[in-house]
């Protein structure tokens, strides 16, 4: 029964902590289909004969609907592109553009919300709407302000009367915006608290002796997985309970934006896993935790390997202490370099039909893209569970006790 | 464009290496299988976490190659 007084805890302080994010209900939904679809596979296998004309019709539908959202974009695409420029379709811009973070969030066709911009400059704080940057013909524009702002290149500069940029009023400017990656995020904050709210509110009412029902059941494997995979392998059955808030934090929050980056419309589709500074802050946060709870010992095999010649401790220890800031890099590289890598590869299959010029490219490339969407299910929750299985292994080998130190002890006596 | 093909030669060099090194590992998790199917599961989850070791390095050339492109 250890184990639910545990969930018990970090769903409190979860509730408590504003640290608390999210939780997707994608994998969910996904695993429920699953089940769905499993009973019901028997039945379907015994109707071998029309199983190839069921998969010929659904890719028929596939593709007959496919190609209509797609013409519809070209068309609006090329609109687009005529205005604001003439020439060719740019596949790395359009893909730089959508996998990049924003002002505006699009929703649909030609409706974006524009999200707000809080800028802090010497003459104080100042918010305003993202569309005062763009004109009635969507073209950049330059808001006045305090100072007169334009975006060069994503990036809020202040400019002087002759619309160039001022560099030295530009370093400044501090911008604190609401960006689309902060929106996701929000977003994501908002779905973990809820699903995690509910859980808790129900251990709270029924108590932890009865069996889970309706969202508990669906958080308490995911929990369980968390200690009895990671958590305990890594750091230890004595020592883990302290880091699982920690590392449930990071699971749920890896997890949760990994599945809404994966979400082609509205209230997902922002890349915010794919973003370095996000990963940044999780690196951060792991480094600080992981040298917090370090021991003497690993300090020790850090500066001084114990069991080396003097001569070789020397050459090890800056090799170490390069280990130290390496491990949350890697970290860091590793979960923007995979949802990046995810989103790019699904965005160059839909340019394609772009390059083409044609709809029945997306009768490939749709398919395409179609499985390597499946793929990228399997990678976001795989990259969540390979920074919290490595977030783990860390804070296990800074916390770890050496037998040879006990051994040393036994000498003594 | 030289830049551009240079990175795709990066990229493409990148893609060989972590091929060979993912190959290895399924091999070995096959193998390991193979010999004692009891232990499967715990092959398979070591195995997808060293492919994904393997798949990270191969990223990192991407981002690199795609950072020399633009």
């Amino acid at each position: 029964m250890e184990y639910k007084t545990l969930i018990f805890k970090f769903l409190e302080s979860i509730q408590i902590s504003t640290f608390a994010y999210n939780f997707s209900l994608n994998l969910f939904k996904f695993k429920g289909i699953i089940t769905i679809f499993a009973p019901n596979f028997e039945i379907f296998m015994a109707l071998k004969p029309i199983k190839s004309l069921l998969a010929l019709c659904l890719s028929l539908l596939l593709l007959s609907s496919s190609t209509k959202v797609w013409a519809n974009e070209t068309v609006a695409a090329t609109k687009e592109h005529a205005n604001a420029e003439e020439g060719a379709f740019n596949v790395t811009e359009t893909i730089l553009d959508h996998i990049k973070d924003d002002h505006s969030w699009h929703i649909w066709g030609h409706t974006s919300l524009h999200l707000p911009v809080i800028l802090y400059t010497s003459k104080g704080v100042e918010v305003f709407s993202s569309s005062k940057f763009l004109d009635e013909h969507h073209a950049p524009a330059i808001y006045k302000g305090n100072f007169d702002y334009k975006i060069v290149e994503g990036k809020t500069k202040i400019v002087n009367t002759a619309g160039e940029v001022d560099k030295e009023a530009s370093k400044q400017l501090w911008d604190f915006s609401i960006t689309k990656n902060v929106a996701s995020l929000f977003v994501s904050v908002f779905i973990m608290l809820t699903v995690l709210l509910t859980a808790a509110g129900a251990y709270k009412k029924t108590g932890i002796k009865s069996a889970p029902k309706g969202v508990q059941s669906l958080m308490e494997p995911i929990v369980l997985f968390v200690r009895d995979e990671v958590a305990i392998p890594n750091i230890g059955a004595k020592r883990h309970g302290k880091y699982m808030p920690f590392l449930l934090t990071i699971f749920f929050l890896v997890l949760t934006n990994n599945f809404l980056g994966l979400v082609p419309f509205f209230p997902g589709g922002a890349n915010v896993s794919g973003n370095i500074a996000f990963t940044m802050t999780l690196a951060v946060c792991v480094f600080i935790v992981v040298n917090l709870s370090a021991n003497k010992s690993y300090w020790e095999h850090i500066f001084w390997m114990p069991g080396m010649h003097w001569s070789m401790k020397l050459f090890l220890a800056p090799i170490e202490l390069i280990g130290v800031f390496t491990k949350p890099i890697s970290l860091m590289i590793r979960l923007f370099a995979n949802i990046t890598a995810g989103h790019i590869l699904v965005l160059s299959l839909i340019c394609l039909i772009f390059i083409f010029k044609t709809v029945f490219a997306s009768a490939i490339a749709v398919p395409f893209a179609v499985f390597i969407g499946m793929i990228e299910l399997l990678v976001a929750f795989l990259q969540a569970y390979i920074f919290t299985m490595l977030s783990a292994m860390y804070i296990g080998m800074a916390t770890e006790e050496h037998a040879h130190d006990e051994h040393k002890e036994l000498a003594h006596h | 464009m030289v830049v551009g093909s240079v990175a795709a030669i990066g990229a493409g060099l990148a893609a060989i290496g972590a091929g060979i090194g993912i190959g290895q590992i399924g091999k070995g998790a096959v193998e390991g299988i193979a010999r004692q199917p009891e232990a499967a599961n715990e092959i398979r989850s070591n195995m997808i976490v060293a492919a994904a070791f393997v798949e990270a390095v191969a990223l990192f050339a991407v981002v690199v190659a795609l950072l020399g492109n633009g």
